[in-house]
């Protein structure tokens, strides 16, 4: 069986002394975390071990020894090594030595209870202590749940190299009984500006937490739950997005630690989110109120709905003529057409009563663009809908009216064939009618149908107008999906320390002479960016498309009204 | 020891097997495509400008000439670092894992590892592509709940695509190295 020796790439230039290490006999390999270095006693050094071992539950224990010999080899180090062996008794005793800078390293195993005494074959891998500590491997996506038992070896590996971090705590510097050589044993690094920000961000929590409840209280009030008010809020996707942001904010200024790595990665993604959202919230922000171009947008924008009103109208008169060469009946042509005009002068005169108003609405509107890119895009798709709010009332109109049609005649096309619809047993039953309903039913139903192309044209008119404003909407919506969505700190993390992120592990043969061990260097390998997007997306409240394509044309022939976007909280119908 | 042989892929180019052993345990078999030609190169260069100046005698517009530079670059950067692969390894060490390795012309590599615990086999499949047969060599994996079952079926040199000759002699190496496994006593 080949045996498997993982060391320490920081540990290649250590002096002679002792491996401490686990080995996973299972897996008939040794990961060695630590060279002790004489002097030591070994009862103190036992007593060591108990105590990394008792913290951090990963039995850490001598392995073997190791030497390092600037000169030529020296016998009786070698003797002494293996008097060692006895002392510290672990099965097997893993001797390393190496021989001035040579590359080659010699390794050999001693088996005092061996049942098979032929030469084992020794694998010799360097790993980056320092990057497996820290890294995380993830498991791939589509098993994750099945093989969490059947840990693989690779994470058993990465899982010790993590949990003795309580190990690599002492460094050359302390005065200790026992000499270690790890990755920071010339000094336990720490960042001052991290360890500030650590500080600091208790009270800023607990800050935030006291403002947040008082948010939340004021909107959970009753005041602002009365009918009128509480239907405004759940339309206007602006409230949406901020509620959204509170919950963000509720998440991130909670005092409980984060449990593991994926709650952690949650809430560096939320803040890192938040910062850039808010950052290019008054980007925009800055931007708009520069050269007053927040005036120039109020000034353009009662053109632009007159203009809007004026192509509405053209259009109902091209409809009320002869549109597209088609015959319409001129009667029912005359009365649609006529109520949507006045419906259209009645827009106009509000537009104009509220003009004066509306530069001072958009500018105080526009501060709120400060509180994120996302909370602006959100208030810019209202202001669409608000502005675009006669269209949605005409396609209204149009589908009842659509509506109403198909149903009367699809319930006069089954008197015609002499059937009924059976509301009880829910299905078309035949059914004898009275000759005065037979005829009354007949002319019903052929004036319903020669009335059917006019209302039609308008359904289909006003339909692709509402699809329309629907679709700009919809993008809007998409980008704001997207920057909240977006695992923007886990991404960063990928570009500076890609091996945080381990998708699993590369290795690389390194030079080979013959009758020395096989020496493999293993390296970390990151997760794809699309994985890392994938593991790390932030939920948000909407999901589309809330019909399939089937069930929306149908809907869109039979007149019913269309709501494609569904939000989360909605209620299904 | 490295050797190297000569063999055609399945579409007739010529393409290199290269063995090498490291240990009694551990061998790796790379196959090597052919590199980028500069014939080639230079030909479909030309077709593009060609087509640019001919559309900006056309249209007298600049930015058709521009417009078309730009295409030849960020196409050729995305032909070689994402499409053109050079070499396509495969190292397999007894008692660690099987390592598949694809190399990209822009010197890109992109590495999978496969564990020893989840390889149940390594074999050759015949696929029906279009209107040929072509065989190739995949890595079966083991399915955790049925020991009998395959969860996986991971291709290998599906760029090269070489022939049945040259994958029988990868078959033969990676066999010898995975009967080891069998031969050993303790295996999780």
């Amino acid at each position: 069986m080949v045996l498997k020796v993982f060391f320490p790439s920081c540990c290649s230039s250590a002096d002679s002394g002792i491996l401490i290490g686990r080995w996973i006999s299972e897996q008939n390999s040794a990961v060695i975390l630590a060279v002790v270095h004489f002097p030591f006693i070994p009862v103190q050094v036992k007593q060591y071990l108990g105590e990394v071992q008792h913290v951090s539950k990963v039995s850490v224990s001598v392995i073997g020894s190791w030497s390092n010999s600037k000169q030529e080899k020296e016998e009786s180090l070698s003797e002494f090594l293996e008097d060692l062996g006895t002392i510290f008794c672990h099965e097997p005793w893993i001797q390393i030595s190496k021989e001035g800078d040579s590359k080659f390293w010699s390794c050999s195993t001693l088996q005092k209870h061996s049942k098979n005494p032929q030469e084992e074959e020794i694998i010799l891998v360097y790993y980056d202590q320092c990057k497996v500590m820290l890294s995380h491997l993830h498991p791939p996506l589509d098993t994750a749940g099945q093989r969490a038992e059947d840990a693989s070896k690779l994470s058993a590996i990465f899982d010790t190299v993590a949990r003795s971090q309580v190990l690599f705590m002492t460094d050359r510097y302390d005065e200790g009984p026992i000499k270690l050589t790890h990755w920071q044993s010339d000094g336990v690094e720490a960042s001052i500006i991290v360890e500030l920000l650590k500080q600091a961000s208790v009270p800023a929590c607990m800050l935030l937490t006291f403002l947040l409840s008082l948010v939340s209280g004021i909107c959970r009030s009753r005041v602002l739950k009365f009918w009128p008010l509480s239907f405004l809020w759940s339309k206007l996707s602006t409230c949406e997005q901020l509620g959204h942001r509170l919950q963000h904010l509720q998440v991130i200024s909670s005092n409980k630690k984060a449990q593991n790595q994926n709650q952690l990665m949650r809430k560096a993604n939320i803040f890192v989110s938040l910062l850039i959202d808010v950052a290019l919230g008054i980007l925009l922000m800055s931007w708009l109120y520069r050269k007053n171009r927040i005036g120039h947008l109020a000034d353009t924008l009662i053109p632009v709905a007159d203009h809007v009103a004026e192509e509405l109208q053209d259009l109902l008169q091209w409809l009320m003529g002869a549109p597209a060469g088609l015959k319409m009946n001129r009667a029912l042509d005359q009365v649609l057409g006529r109520f949507f005009l006045y419906h259209i002068h009645l827009w106009i005169s509000y537009i104009h009563l509220l003009s004066p108003f509306i530069e001072m609405i958009l500018w105080y509107v526009g501060l709120s663009a400060c509180l994120g890119l996302t909370v602006a895009l959100c208030i810019l798709s209202d202001i669409i809908a608000l502005l675009t709010f006669h269209i949605y009332c005409f396609y209204v109109y149009g589908a009842r009216l659509y509506c109403l049609k198909i149903y009367g005649l699809s319930s006069l096309w089954r008197l015609f064939r002499g059937k009924k619809w059976n509301v009880l047993r829910q299905r078309v039953d035949s059914c004898s009618y009275d000759l005065d309903q037979l005829f009354i039913g007949t002319l019903l139903f052929t004036i319903l149908l020669f009335l059917l192309p006019t209302t039609a044209l308008y359904y289909l008119v006003f339909t692709l107008l509402r699809l329309l404003v629907v679709i700009v909407q919809g993008l809007i919506h998409l980008l704001v999906d997207l920057i909240d969505s977006l695992p923007l700190y886990s991404l960063i993390l990928r570009l500076c320390r890609s091996y945080r992120l381990a998708a699993g592990v590369k290795f690389r043969v390194l030079e080979q002479q013959d009758g020395k061990p096989l020496r493999l260097l293993m390296q970390i390998n990151p997760l794809s960016y699309g994985g890392v997007i994938q593991t790390y997306r932030l939920p948000t409240y909407s999901c589309y498309p809330r019909d399939s394509w089937a069930s929306l044309c149908k809907k869109l022939f039979l007149g019913e009204l269309i709501y494609p976007w569904k939000h989360k909280g909605d209620k299904q119908n | 020891m490295a050797e190297e042989r000569r063999f055609r892929s399945a579409s007739g180019v010529p393409i290199a097997l290269r063995r090498r052993q490291h240990s009694a345990s551990c061998r790796e078999l790379a196959v090597r495509g052919p590199r980028l030609q500069l014939r080639s190169l230079s030909a479909a260069t030309s077709a593009v400008w060609l087509a640019a100046y001919g559309l900006f005698a056309l249209s007298e517009n600049s930015m058709v000439l521009s417009a078309a530079i730009l295409i030849t670059l960020i196409g050729l950067i995305i032909y070689l670092h994402f499409v053109k692969i050079d070499q396509e390894s495969l190292l397999v060490i007894g008692s660690l894992g099987i390592q598949v390795t694809s190399s990209y012309a822009s010197g890109k590599e992109s590495t999978t590892f496969i564990e020893m615990g989840q390889v149940k086999d390594v074999v050759i499949n015949e696929a029906i592509h279009m209107q040929k047969v072509i065989y190739y060599l995949c890595i079966l994996l083991q399915d955790p709940e049925d020991p009998q079952g395959v969860s996986e079926v991971v291709p290998l040199f599906q760029s090269s695509k070489p022939r049945l000759d040259c994958l029988i002699e990868v078959y033969k190496s990676c066999q010898e190295i995975l009967e080891q496994r069998k031969t050993a006593p303790q295996s999780s």
